[in-house]
């Protein structure tokens, strides 16, 4: 990441003829490709054809994560027009577990195995749009008024849900819990790879919805009243970008479990580093981004110093410091 | 005065509802019976007595940290677990079991109090660049401290092969309480009596430094004794039973509703309603899925987060 930093923000003024975004998005996906190079072949013993498949699983896991994540939290930054919010800070992802758990809990753990997973998740995209409209219809009443607030109360909802999961862990049966178990800690050396292609197809779609939406996301940006005043249907492109926004947190949760600050730390320096709000920009560096960070980092950590599940843990530690930072600047201003 | 009373009589009910909650029956007719060295008599003794006591001292003691912690930071959303002070004495209380772990439990205690003043002063530090009047950016920066000082701690337990013990350490839970392992919450019980002392002090403290110092009082003195109160309480509790969350912020936040904002006077409903509703949690944990238990901590969670959210939301309203 750091290298990224330092190569990208001396713009290269000899050639007027590459933008200074460009010239970022072409580093980092130099740098991405290295990764997923490294992470394919560092370390490797024994035959290819068992290395490639094997990480190569692992690979297109951790892509799909870093793509939904990153793209979801510039999304909601800019509906809820604001670089502090992410998803999963509003209690996303601990909602998407608690449905998990809840389905279990109530319907037996023949409703996870048995059910149909488009069926189950569509059930869970829908509770989770309706969560979301409920929340960014406070959002217009009290952001004006208080962001804090609603940032607080975001968490409190998080750790809300977290506790009811605890609960119904503890009173449902242990086999059931156990299945459950694995849905809950964030790790991404343990990614779940059942449903890689219906999740790979299901964000396509939602990939060419956001590609055909892009002009309408920049206009989004200059706010609520000029979005309107230039002829935007806000209601409308705001309810379709929570709807996606969804898609994309189920997937990442489902396939590592929840993450706080992953995509606060990436979208903040996504923007930070092409120094443009324009989403055909920031999107695709803020996906590069997310991709360096946990296929690069993943690499770093399981092959070069040996540690497991730690990812999770040093990307919590550096995305609440960038947290703080941003709250802090954000009032010094 | 009356409705206090009434509040103390509630919590010995409760009290007495908690000895007899349990695998093992016992009733008054058996004990009155039964002999010295009986089985109700033994379980009554080694395990419902040390438990109910350790539920009212712990209880006791976090609520008064909580309250101690509000009147000296002057912010009606902070307490030990939402500024970092709980995730120090973690943190603290891993470090001396990876170094030292044959220290008996009381030096163990000691330095996750440490541990816990220093991360508090931390806490105090980097939220004097916020004005006061940013009631919620305080508890908000808090609760992201301790989050990134609980990253800290997870990553030393994994490195070292501890994280069954640390889960095992942050969810609060009283069943492992018996006769000799919960004797340490006795010194909850001095903060408390000491917080009550020195209520005025805080109360004047909490006027703001300037104020403080025209009265004659040193501002750093009453600051550092609340902030020594906080810690040793937290480190105590964290030692003996684990993280309850939320304890310290709801408990006093619901008193000031009902009685007011004088120290002096709400220092005793403090005290007393933080026992009251720590038995009442616990008891409800015990009984839903008899004979499981369900730890406290996630009982006061579920519970301890709605109220935050409902004062969160009640305040705003009131603010609009």
């Amino acid at each position: 990441m750091t290298t990224a930093v330092s190569e990208g923000t001396p713009v290269a003024a000899p050639r007027p003829r590459m933008s200074r975004p460009a010239l970022v998005l072409l580093v980092l996906s130099v740098l991405a490709v290295i990764s997923v190079v490294a992470f394919m072949t560092v370390g490797a013993k024994g035959s290819w054809s068992f290395v490639i498949p094997f990480r190569g699983r692992k690979l297109l896991g951790l892509i799909l994560v870093a793509y939904s994540v990153a793209v979801s939290t510039v999304m909601f930054q800019t509906a809820t027009n604001n670089r502090i919010l992410t998803p999963s800070i509003m209690g996303f992802d601990q909602l998407y577990v608690l449905l998990q758990t809840s389905l279990v809990f109530f319907f037996g753990i023949g409703s996870l195995v048995s059910l149909d997973p488009t069926i189950h998740f569509t059930l869970e995209v829908v509770v989770m749009v309706g969560f979301a409209s409920l929340l960014f219809s406070w959002l217009f009443v009290w952001q004006e008024r208080s962001l804090h607030l609603l940032v607080l109360v975001g968490i409190v909802f998080g750790i809300m849900f977290r506790s009811l999961i605890l609960f119904m862990q503890r009173i449902m049966d242990p086999n059931a819990f156990n299945v459950l178990q694995d849905t809950f800690f964030a790790s991404f050396s343990r990614i779940d790879t059942q449903h890689m292609l219906f999740a790979y197809v299901i964000t396509g779609i939602v990939t060419v919805f956001i590609i055909r939406m892009l002009p309408v996301f920049d206009v989004l940006n200059l706010g609520r009243a000029n979005a309107i005043n230039l002829g935007v249907n806000y209601r409308r492109s705001i309810t379709t970008m929570l709807a996606m926004i969804s898609v994309l947190v189920a997937i990442s949760a489902a396939l590592v479990g929840p993450v706080t600050f992953f995509g606060l730390l990436v979208a903040s320096l996504a923007h930070s580093l092409v120094g443009t709000s324009r989403h055909r920009y920031v999107l695709p560096a803020a996906a590069l981004l997310a991709i360096i960070c946990l296929v690069g980092g993943q690499t770093i950590l399981e092959r070069v110093f040996e540690f497991d599940t730690a990812l999770s843990i040093i990307i919590e530690f550096l995305g609440g410091i960038v947290f703080i930072v941003l709250v802090l600047r954000r009032m010094a201003r | 005065m009356r409705l206090l009373l009434l509040a103390i009589v509630a919590t010995i009910v409760l009290a007495i509802v908690s000895l007899f909650v349990g695998v093992t029956d016992i009733s008054l007719s058996g004990l009155l019976s039964s002999g010295p060295e009986d089985r109700q008599m033994q379980v009554l003794l080694i395990s419902r007595i040390p438990r109910t006591l350790s539920l009212v001292l712990a209880g006791a003691s976090m609520a008064i940290a909580g309250l101690v912690m509000q009147i000296v930071v002057r912010n009606r959303f902070v307490e030990p677990g939402t500024v970092g002070t709980t995730e120090s004495a973690l943190f603290g209380f891993l470090v001396v079991t990876l170094v030292a772990p044959g220290w008996p439990i009381m030096g163990k205690m000691l330095v996750a109090a440490a541990f816990a003043l220093g991360g508090t002063f931390l806490f105090l530090r980097i939220i004097r660049a916020i004005p006061p009047r940013e009631v919620l950016l305080v508890p908000l920066v808090g609760i992201m401290l301790s989050g990134i000082i609980g990253a800290v701690t997870t990553f030393f337990a994994y490195r070292f092969g501890l994280l069954p013990s640390l889960l095992a350490w942050e969810l609060g839970d009283f069943s492992g309480v018996l006769r000799g392992r919960y004797e340490l919450l006795w010194i909850g019980l001095a903060c408390t009596v000491l917080a009550y002392w020195a209520a005025d002090r805080f109360t004047v403290a909490g006027m703001g430094e300037d104020f403080t110092t025209n009265l004659g009082l040193g501002y750093n003195q009453v600051l550092t004794l609340g902030l020594v109160i906080v810690a040793v309480s937290s480190a105590v509790v964290l030692v003996s039973v684990g993280i309850i969350p939320f304890l310290g912020l709801v408990v006093p936040n619901v008193v000031s509703l009902l009685v007011g904002d004088n120290m002096r006077r709400t220092v005793p409903w403090v005290a007393v309603s933080g026992a009251g509703f720590v038995l009442a949690c616990d008891i409800l944990g015990r009984v839903i899925r008899a004979p499981y238990e369900i730890p406290i901590g996630v009982v006061v969670g579920v519970i301890g987060s709605f109220i935050f959210l409902y004062l969160l939301l009640r305040q705003k309203r009131e603010a609009a």
